[in-house]
This record gives structure tokens, sequence and C-alpha cells, in this order.
């Protein structure tokens, strides 16, 4: 479902006397469906790069990353909103949302992008706040106002509203209590039943361990000294 | 809408230009929107975003380049067609949110005659069914149904924005062309209206261009950015794309320049 082949990533820093910092080399990896593969290695070794070329929001400077069928490497934007729409869904370690809208619309809208009925969205995104103990009456709220668990179990109720065939995880379980946290799993179990594919970044060994099939470390990427 | 027409771009802007004298408004400006698709314009005062999007718009006549509108009776140069033409398609297909309020309303007449103008312009007659449609625009730019009968010179800025907006919208436009919609705006107020566009983009399936200089305006609504320097595209990209992993020296530096709260 994920294939990425041969990737490398570098940025230059066009401010800072056109610095070039190279990344990453040569990055290989595949995620089958129903698998889940947590990507390790200390921070800064590049976890979170790859993680958001995959996404798309940095930019590959050669190599593939196939999702479901596009490379997302060299898509044209609107091929890559489409994958995000239908295909790739994401559950970052920040919540971004338009101040203002309702915790309850929030969740509900990557249904609503796909045309699902409002009353069905608002249905499963209720049913998915109320697994994951966000009270009631803070529904209605914006989530903008909320505690940091409480925005994070927010962001994970909206990645898994649409059952995305596959998934990147960015430290789902951090900052969460015993309880949430095996709601957290339990998702993310019932993601890889259903055949979705999922890439994450877990620090919490034990989960990683609980859910994770195979382990990549991103060090075997970095770039070598010359 | 049919699965053809999703992949025939709704714009095609191919090789624009502007120049004010010797001077460069924009020039060499090439892109296609797809229908759905929100594009942002940034770029700092006298970028030539403004004058692209008048270009276009086609409130200035540009000097070169074509600007191809998929009409109903297919694509056509919007920049050669006559006058008359243009300015149906801009009461039809097309709308224009001025940053200022007062450049897209008329501001002696009542906020539901301000709606139901544009309804008359492209051919309603029936008073009721104006004044009710006109009620239901107010109702979801959330203007209160007993303001109806009000001008907008009694309206707060954010109400004129959103009663632009009503008015731009109640013909079911295709494209909508935005210059600054939220600028001049408390930001509590244009948290508001971010949410209420968003809204509507989504349920209308719109097409929009959005002109602005404030780079978190456009990672909340627009799919795709283009940022323009000197009249010129520098970089062109997924928004979050451009915003997160900028890759042009000027987009580097505007992006690092934006104060964090």
């Amino acid at each position: 479902m994920i294939e990425i082949d041969n990737l490398c990533k570098s940025f230059t820093l066009h401010n800072q006397g056109a610095a070039t910092i190279e990344v990453m080399q040569n990055a290989n990896l595949s995620v089958r469906a129903g698998e889940c593969v947590g990507l390790i290695g200390a921070s800064g070794a590049g976890k979170s790069t790859l993680m958001r070329m995959v996404w798309g929001n940095y930019l590959a400077t050669s190599g593939h990353i196939r999702v479901g069928g596009l490379d997302v490497a060299r898509a044209e934007p609107r091929q890559i909103i489409a994958l995000r729409r239908e295909t790739l869904g994401y559950v970052s370690q920040f919540l971004r949302v338009v101040p203002r809208v309702a915790t309850l619309d929030v969740v509900a809208e990557p249904l609503l992008a796909l045309g699902v009925e409002t009353a069905t969205a608002r249905a499963r995104a209720a049913s998915l706040l109320t697994r994951l103990n966000i009270p009631k009456r803070l529904w209605p709220l914006s989530p903008t106002t909320f505690s940091g668990g409480e925005q994070q179990r927010v962001n994970i109720a909206r990645g898994f509203a649409h059952a995305y065939p596959a998934l990147l995880l960015d430290e789902p379980t951090a900052s969460l209590d015993a309880g949430n946290r095996e709601v957290v799993l339990d998702l993310i179990e019932e993601a890889k039943a259903r055949g979705a594919a999922i890439l994450g970044i877990f620090h919490d060994e034990a989960a990683r361990a609980r859910v994770c099939d195979r382990l990549v470390d991103v060090r075997d990427f970095a770039v070598q000294a010359a | 809408m049919n699965a053809l027409s999703q992949h025939r771009p709704l714009l095609s802007v191919q090789h624009l230009g502007k120049h004010y004298g010797p001077r460069i408004g924009c020039t060499e400006i090439s892109f296609d929107l797809y229908p759905g698709e929100v594009m942002g314009i940034v770029g700092e005062s006298g970028s030539g975003k403004s004058t692209l999007l008048s270009c276009m718009a086609g409130h200035l006549v540009p000097d070169a380049g074509r600007v191809v509108f998929d009409t109903a009776l297919g694509p056509r140069d919007t920049v050669q067609m006559s006058e008359a033409e243009r300015r149906r398609m801009a009461r039809t297909d097309w709308a224009f949110v001025h940053q200022n309020p007062r450049d897209g309303l008329r501001m002696g007449v009542s906020a539901g005659g301000n709606v139901g103008e544009r309804l008359m312009a492209i051919g309603a007659r029936h008073y009721g069914a104006i004044r009710a449609t006109a009620a239901d625009w107010l109702g979801r730019v959330e203007i209160a149904a007993d303001r109806i009968d009000d001008a907008p010179r009694a309206f707060s800025g954010g109400m004129q924005q959103r009663l632009q907006i009503a008015r731009n919208l109640v013909t079911a436009p295709r494209l909508v062309f935005m210059d600054e919609p939220t600028g001049g705006l408390d930001v509590s107020v244009q948290a508001r209206l971010l949410d209420l566009l968003r809204g509507l983009v989504r349920q209308m399936g719109l097409s929009a261009i959005i002109v602005t200089h404030d780079l978190a305006v456009v990672r909340l609504l627009a799919d795709r950015l283009m940022v323009m320097k000197d009249g010129r595209v520098v970089e062109t990209g997924l928004t979050d794309q451009v915003l997160d992993d900028p890759q042009h020296a000027y987009t580097q530096l505007l992006v690092s320049s934006v104060l964090q709260v």
C-alpha cells in the first residue's frame, strides 16, 4: 500500500548562506495492507521528515513514494488532495483547525469532504468522541481551548473518522492516560484488521510492541559523512 | 457534474501579463484551476497579485495572454469576449468578493435588496421567491432575519463582508475571485468568516482564487498556493508543502517572517 524507493531529501536554506543539509538518502520501505510499521531512531534522525514526505507537505528531492498507486513525490497538488481525502489519513501531534468550529464538526469534517450526509458524519464523530472519553458538553465547543490531551484525542477521532486504507500516526499515544491509550491502541488494531496499512512513530515502547509488526530504523537512511 | 468536466480545468490562465508603462504589473502567469479547487495567491504589497486578480476577473485588460474559462458552451478565452458577454458571465458563473464590502455592496439598498438584486439580474422576477431566497442566504451567512430590511451601512464590518458573500454566492457561481476577503476584520470575525467560506466552498463545490498576504488564511482555506514577487510567480504547490517546505528563497523569507502566536 505504501512503497518508498530510493528516497532522498535535502534542505537548502537560501537565507542562511544557501546552506544545503542532506538529511536522508536511499530510504526504502514498504507497508502492506493490514500491516503496521514503526519508525525508530533518535530525535532528529528523520522519522518525522519521512512521514511528512509521505503526507506530501515535504517535497522529496529524489526517489518515489507510492501510496495506493500514486507517486506522491511527483503528483500534482490536486492528486495529493484527492489522496488525502480518500486514501491517506494522518494523525499529527498538533491539531490545526479553523477557530470557533465545534469539536463534533471538526471530527466529522473528513466524512463531509467525502460527501457523507451530515447526520451520518456527525453520528460517526459522536461515537468516536464517546469512545475517546471527550465529554459531550465539550462537543459544541471549539477544541482550540482544550487541554493538550483532549486536543490529541480530538485529532485521533478525526484521523479515524474515515476508514482510510493508509494511515500515518505521529505519536498517537503520547500524553494520554492509560484508559485513553488503550482506546487508541484498540482503534489501531481495528484499522489493521480492516486492512489499513499504517506507518507510525511510537515512543511508547509497550504500544509499539503491541501494534507494530515490524520496525524500521531511520538511521539506516542517514547520509554517510564523507 | 459529470466525470469529463472534472478532468478539464475550469479556468486556464496562459502567459497572462499586464504592464503599467515600462513597469511590470504581472508577467508570464500560467496555471490551471480545476473544479472544486481553492487556490491562494500570496505575496507582499506590490507583488502583482491584485493586478493578476483584476486581469483574470476582467476588471483590467491584460496586454498578453489568455484567460480560458470552461463555459456552458465549452472553453472560451474571456479576454477576447465582448464586454456584454463578459458582464453576463460575471453575473452568472463568476463572483468577486472585494476586500472592502463598500466596493461590492450597494450601501443605500436593504440587505435583502442587495441579495435579491443579483437574482433579478439573472432574470428572477417573482418577488416572493426572491425575498425567500434572500432570507435563506442571509441565514446561511448568519445575518439575523430581522435585519433583512436594514441597509448595510447600519451593519458592522464583519456583517457587511458576510452580506457581500451572500450577494455573490446567491446565483450559485462556479468560480469566485476574492481579494483579501478577511482583510480589515478583527481576528475573531475573520475566523467566523473563514469557517463560513470553507463550508460554502465544500457544499457548493465552488472553485475559488483568493488573493491575500495572510499565510494563516491560505493555510486554512486554500488547497494550492502560488507565491508572487515582482510580478512573477516564484513558487507554486500544495499549500502545506509550500508553507512547510518552501523551496524558493523569497518563500523561505516570507514563511520565516511570520510572527508566531
